[in-house]
């Protein structure tokens, strides 16, 4: 079904001229080299660029097919009674008939739920295989700001275009620092609001390479439809490595993150696994744990985010029920706790947040090892990749 | 009055609404239901022509992809048409257009009523109607116009500098003149029918009315405050919604959609219910599976309440939350499903007669069976998530609100029209209006599905090259559309003056409101009205020499009319 | 104008009085039943209307619990206790009001309907006071949240500091003070121009916004006892702000222990201390540095602010319906001076009574919620 709808006075040649020097803000990328008429782009949908497009096109088709046969059914049968019972002349005939029938009105209300019930289920099995990311999955760090993207990699580096491996899990993390956005990137089919004050979440596992769009989705202001960048699917992490344009961190994360403990926490939490005024911060990460008044804890992006902001919140078991910390919030700002966070990954396990697997491109292997190494607890990654950046 | 002079009311009253006051006042202060009625059916058309040529703009404008077009806007420009096209037309347009001004004019004559429970509160409703409207304009004036969509998501409605606070005090004054429209309705349906209309003889538009009604008294005052707490968080930082102080923007919206889903069907229930009395009456038959169509509205209006979650899938609200609100969604399609069957099984066996609106109905069939359809994706998960703040909802709810409530509003007006004037208007013109509406219509939202799946973002002022000769379909789309509407209300105005006079009942309706005479006395009816079953056509019986139809019971020159005891003061 | 259509009612008795009877009511019943379903729609609306802040309550609680709890203890629960049988008082006079209009008593109804009313102003002039008392101490909604220990002095020489309240209390009571003055003098102008019926009706307003200073005097004693009527009572509520300076002063003794522990651990990471407080340019951070030396209680508590911005926007949406109700009141005061009431037409008493017994019911709500967690 790869047809177009015919072009009005003659325009597009002209359009793909205007295209010709046009690129894309923020980026060196040129506007006419993406999602150009390669191959897999149908009628309805661009490119199937990630592990769930797929199921969200065949749904997207089931909907579809469904819902024509019906509208058809439908407009047939309306076009057919308005002709056959049209009035001719200026007598009104009527032939008697029923004006209710309980038998077919409950048919006809019971027979169409009855399709909605895959619709539904299928629509929800989706939105978790796109919503729970694969435990093995690289974290990267979105951070949106009117008008512009910036991804930070595990090892600090960041770029302007979101920069893939493929087959190579994901997972994003993603903070704003003004207003609301939300990260779109329609190959992959994937789209998640960025909002302010939390952090959340998006998982992709491309699956091919290329160039694809990514925008904002939701309204953020003048520069709205400026705020557009490029997400770019590798063969492998060489590759990516090599073929970025890379923004170089003058520290990695965690050691800013480690400088800010030595400031701000060091005097309340041990990072040796002892407790002191309050929990040992090196084995933190990833806990999941009991709260004083017995709510599980997971230690989370949020849940630290929330703990240094409003301390009282939520007291670990053992340390409350009134915690003795201070609010930092207004003294650390959103980039100081993400930094915190890496050094939290750090503490637990130096490979989450020095550099990206090397042997990416091979998910089954990172599965495997992850199966192989039961003491990191949650965040587990391949095992070949423990070397420091830093080094 | 006579019985014999009553009977020839029927053919052309000689006082009437219209007639029997006088100059500026007797309208400005006027506590007449059909008078209101009219003030707001000439409000919110005249607030459709500026959210009409709003759009306008910004199609234009998105001509060419690079905003290189005939019409260049600004950035800011361009995100001040579309939060304003959205603003006018969802609060001041869509909201009122049939509840209060068909809605007003319609329901106290189909209870036999003299006038609503409170006219008082009435007229207020229509003078708080034009100071929100005010203040939704002020923001223009302000100078620095709005730019927060009409959805004011904070924080960026807390951050902006355009005049959020006047917008927003706008919506929350014009959310009161809602109410009292609502309020009124719901009393006046239960406490002023005539003797022996049972719930069940009430014609089905009453019946959505009455379920609009209910949603407007329940959710808008949750809109209320809500803006209040925005104006409180814009003026004094609260710091409810805004993360800067600790707030959650999730939370407004929250708050938000918790009325501004119900506010969908309050916009689209009054009209599936003006689609009901059209059907009936152009095809002859009694309405098919009467108890199903007002139980259905009533199931619209509850479920309504229920899926407010659905804006939201990619906000961020919890998975759990996400899934039983998916679910919920998929409840409200079989109650909008029902009706579109009754519908179609009541023009069996009909005498249907293609007039112009009816031709109106059968487009909203048309158009609303796409709209709805195509919430279906929506309400899916997965693909919602791909088509969410794409032109795929963008071409959704336009096909549920102006393919489904503008031509309702305007089929509704075109038959209530030769009742509220007395005159009759050119059918052919009718016609060929609908004709334009439609194809318009269709030419300009249908591409936009095909952009929404590709992957073209909303609200956006320059674009992806591929997606122009969508936009540009769009476009001249838009303009027909625009051409249509136009051309409707210049035939029906045309009517209004110079249109043929029209008996009382030309189109041999039922229900109660086509026994007064066109147009109707200030107190509605001269007589007392005679009690009937609204889809029961049979009653009506032609009268040759008023060349209308007439109740058989008043048409009887034997049997005298009863005069209503109570005679107008005029 | 109109006439009832009464031939098939039960009030044929009255046909001759239906001068309220509005032109298109068939009868007087009719019409008690229209209002009557009206006003208990207009409740619905307004539980409604406060549902959004009592959910943003909910919530926040959920999320915030140690804000409440420290937050509540600002509020005077002896002032909110009596403001709650004040208006449960006049609740009852409301009651009987309705009970008099009913029996046709007009004279009984507008004795009990100004006692109601000076309930309510008495409520607003308690309230005035705790507003103006919570000012004083800088307890704002969240943005502006200063808190201090100890009362703004007022400048002396001024009213307030000669009066010796807040200033705060002298602006919030001004325009009643107007009120007041204007009420005396046109009541008095209503006498000597032989209005009877206005001069008793301004002589009745003027009681009533004598109810609001009334309020004021009682709130002001009631504070003075409650709070020892010196400044040392604040102190009591910083209790919690106390315990965090004093651990964070902990926390900064151990400090140099967190440190070794650092170095002896972290032998991968290789700065010394030195670097990092050079490379901390970071504005943030120097601020950040000076508050670990002396945290300052007003800053990290803020978010109780976040408390005071919903009581505020509750009450203060509480105190906007009082005094709507206060206007609804003197209405249908003037209307029984003019003895409008009669047993078939008593509606609109009714109907203001059932929104006043709504106004009742929001503050028992409110009451507990926001004076009285623990």
């Amino acid at each position: 079904m790869n047809w177009q709808l015919p072009t009005l006075f003659g325009q597009t040649k002209t359009v793909l001229e205007r295209v010709q020097d046009t690129t894309l803000p923020g980026t060196a990328v040129p506007q006419s080299s993406i999602e150009r008429p390669e191959t897999g782009v149908t009628y309805w949908f661009p490119e199937q660029a990630s592990t769930f497009a797929e199921g969200v096109d065949d749904l997207y088709m089931f909907i579809l097919w469904v819902s024509t046969v019906s509208f058809v059914v439908i407009v047939a049968a309306m076009v057919y009674l308005v002709f056959k019972y049209r009035r001719k002349g200026k007598e009104i005939v009527i032939e008697p008939s029923s004006s209710h029938n309980t038998k077919l009105e409950i048919a006809w209300s019971v027979l169409p739920s009855i399709l909605l019930v895959p619709m539904f289920w299928w629509g929800a099995t989706g939105y978790f295989d796109s919503r729970i990311p694969r435990d093995d999955a690289e974290e990267i760090l979105v951070t949106a700001s009117r008008y512009n993207w910036l991804f930070t990699y595990p090892d600090g580096d960041s770029s302007s275009e979101l920069h893939l491996v493929r087959d190579q899990p994901v997972k994003l993390v993603m903070q704003s620092k003004d207003v609301l956005h939300s990260m779109y990137i329609p190959a992959f089919r994937q789209k998640m609001d960025i909002v302010p004050g939390r952090y959340t979440y998006a998982y992709i596992n491309p699956t091919k390479l290329g160039q694809y769009r990514l925008s904002c989705t939701e309204y953020c202001g003048e520069g709205h439809s400026k705020m557009r960048t490029v997400a770019e699917v590798h063969i492998s992490n060489e590759d990516r490595k090599a073929n970025t344009q890379w923004i170089k961190a003058e520290h990695p994360p965690w050691e800013n993150g480690s400088r800010l403990y030595k400031i701000h926490c060091s005097g309340c939490h041990r990072i040796d696994g002892k407790a002191a005024t309050g929990p040992a911060l090196n084995l933190t990460w990833g806990r999941k744990g009991k709260a004083h008044n017995g709510d599980p804890i997971e230690a989370n992006e949020q849940y630290i985010k929330e703990s240094i902001e409003y301390p009282d919140k939520v007291v670990v078991e053992g340390f409350g029920p009134v915690s003795k910390m201070n609010s930092f919030k207004g003294i650390l700002d959103q980039d100081d706790i993400s930094h915190v966070i890496a050094y939290l990954k750090y503490l637990q396990d130096p490979s989450l947040v020095t550099d990206s697997p090397e042997a990416a491109g091979s998910p089954n292997e990172g599965k495997s090892g992850e199966a192989e190494k039961p003491e990191s607890e949650d965040e587990a990654v391949s095992t070949e990749d423990k070397e420091d950046s830093d080094a | 009055m006579s019985s014999e002079a009553i009977r020839n009311t029927f053919g052309t009253p000689e006082t009437h609404f219209l007639n029997h006051e006088k100059g500026w006042k007797s309208w400005a202060f006027t506590l007449d239901h059909k008078r209101i009625g009219i003030m707001y059916l000439i409000g919110v058309n005249v607030a459709l022509i500026m959210a009409g040529i709003f759009a306008l703009v910004l199609r234009s404008h998105l001509w060419s992809f690079d905003g290189t077009g005939p019409v260049k806007l600004s950035n800011e420009m361009y995100n001040q048409m579309f939060t304003l096209h959205g603003a006018v037309m969802v609060f001041s347009f869509i909201i009122p257009s049939v509840p209060a001004a068909l809605g007003n004019i319609v329901l106290p004559m189909m209870l036999g009523a003299k006038d609503v429970a409170f006219p008082r509160m009435n007229l207020a409703s229509f003078y708080l109607w034009i100071a929100g409207t005010g203040c939704l304009l002020a923001a223009i004036l302000s100078g620095n116009g709005l730019d927060t969509g009409w959805t004011f998501y904070t924080p960026y409605s807390i951050e902006t500098e355009t005049g959020v606070i006047y917008a927003t005090f706008g919506a929350f004054i014009l959310g009161f003149s809602s109410i009292f429209t609502g309020l009124n309705f719901l009393v006046t349906v239960n406490t002023m029918r005539a003797k022996g209309q049972t719930w069940f003889k009430l014609p089905l538009f009453l019946w959505s009315l009455y379920a609009t009604s209910i949603i407007q008294v329940l959710a808008t005052p949750v809109l209320g405050i809500t803006l209040l707490m925005l104006i409180a968080e814009k003026t004094m930082h609260i710091g409810i919604f805004d993360p800067k102080y600790g707030g959650d923007p999730v939370l407004f919206q929250h708050f938000f959609w918790f009325y501004s889903h119900p506010a969908v069907y309050i916009m689209i229930l009054p009209a599936m219910g003006v689609i009901s009395e059209l059907i009936s009456v152009y095809s002859q038959k009694k309405i098919f599976g009467y108890s199903f169509i007002a139980f259905s509205s009533i199931a619209i209006a509850l479920l309504g309440f229920l899926v407010w979650g659905h804006h939201m899938f990619t906000s961020g609200q919890s998975q759990v939350v996400t899934l039983i609100f998916s679910a919920i969604t998929f409840t409200v399609a079989i109650p909008s499903a029902v009706k579109v069957f009754n519908w179609l099984a009541t023009l069996y066996k009909g005498s249907i007669l293609l007039s112009t609106p009816m031709c109106y109905a059968l487009s909203f069939i048309f158009l609303f069976g796409i709209g709805g359809l195509t919430g279906l994706f929506l309400g899916a998960l997965s693909t919602d998530i791909h088509l969410h703040d794409t032109y795929f909802v963008v071409a959704h709810f336009h096909f549920v609100m102006v393919g489904g409530t503008l031509t309702a509003l305007l089929g509704g007006v075109f038959h209530w029209w030769p009742k509220i004037f007395g005159r009759m208007y050119n059918d052919t013109l009718g016609r060929i209006s609908c004709f334009l509406v439609f194809t318009g219509f269709n030419l300009t939202f249908f591409p936009q599905f095909v952009m929404g799946a590709r992957g073209m973002p909303r609200r956006y002022a320059t674009y992806d090259p591929e997606f122009q000769i969508f936009h540009q379909y769009s476009t001249i789309g838009a303009f027909v559309l625009g051409f249509g509407i136009v051309m409707a209300y210049s035939v029906l105005l045309y009517a209004a003056f110079k249109g043929p006079r029209c008996g009382s009942n030309p189109f041999r309706a039922a229900s109660l409101e086509w026994q007064s005479s066109s147009p109707p006395d200030f107190h509605n009816f001269t007589h007392k009205v005679v009690m009937t079953d609204p889809y029961d056509f049979d009653t009506q019986v032609y009268d040759e020499e008023l060349d209308t139809y007439v109740h058989r019971e008043l048409a009887q020159p034997t049997k005298p009319v009863e005069a209503d005891p109570q005679p107008a003061t005029h | 104008m109109a006439v009832a259509d009464s031939h098939d009612t039960a009030h044929d008795d009255h046909h001759d009085h239906g001068e309220f009877i509005a032109h298109h009511f068939d009868s007087a019943e009719q019409q008690f039943d229209s209002g009557k379903l009206g006003i208990w729609i207009f409740l619905v609306t307004e539980v409604l209307f406060f549902s959004g802040l009592f959910v943003a309550y909910t919530l926040w609680r959920n999320h915030h619990p140690e804000v409440f709890e420290q937050a509540h203890v600002f509020l005077n629960k002896y002032l909110g206790g009596m403001n709650t049988i004040v208006l449960l008082f006049s609740s009852l006079t409301m009651a009987l009001a309705v009970r008099s209009a009913q029996l046709g008593k007009n004279k009984q109804c507008s004795l009990y309907l100004l006692i109601t009313m000076v309930c309510a102003s008495m409520f607003l002039g308690v309230k005035a006071v705790e507003y103006s008392h919570k000012w004083d101490m800088g307890i704002f909604v969240r943005s502006a949240f200063d808190f201090h220990a100890g009362h703004h002095a007022a400048e002396p020489g001024t009213l307030a500091a000669s009066l010796g309240v807040s200033p705060y209390l002298i602006k919030l009571s001004f325009i009643p003070a107007i009120l007041l003055v204007g009420c005396i003098v046109a009541s008095v102008i209503g006498k000597m121009t032989e209005k009877p019926l206005l001069s008793k009706f301004l002589v009745g307003m003027a009681v009533t916004v004598g109810g609001y200073f009334l309020g004021v005097v009682v709130g002001q004693v009631f504070v003075a006892a409650t709070e020892g009527g010196s400044h040392a009572s604040v102190v009591s509520p910083t209790e919690p702000l106390m315990l965090h300076a004093m651990t964070s002063e902990d926390g900064d003794h151990q400090a140099g222990d967190g440190e070794e522990h650092d170095h002896a651990e972290g032998e991968k990471h290789d700065h010394a201390d030195g670097e990092i407080h050079e490379t901390h340019h970071n504005e943030h951070h120097d601020d950040a540095h000076a508050m670990d030396h002396g945290p300052d209680p007003s800053k990290f508590d803020r978010d109780i602010g976040t408390f005071f911005s919903i009581y505020y926007c509750m009450t203060g949406l509480h105190a906007i319906h009082i005094i709507g109700g206060i206007i609804a009141l003197a209405w249908l005061y003037w209307r029984s001076l003019a003895a409008h009431w009669r047993p078939d037409y008593f509606g609109p008493v009714d109907f203001v009574g059932l929104y006043w017994h709504l106004v009742d019911l929001i503050w028992i709500y409110l009451f507990p919620l926001l004076y009285l967690i623990e």
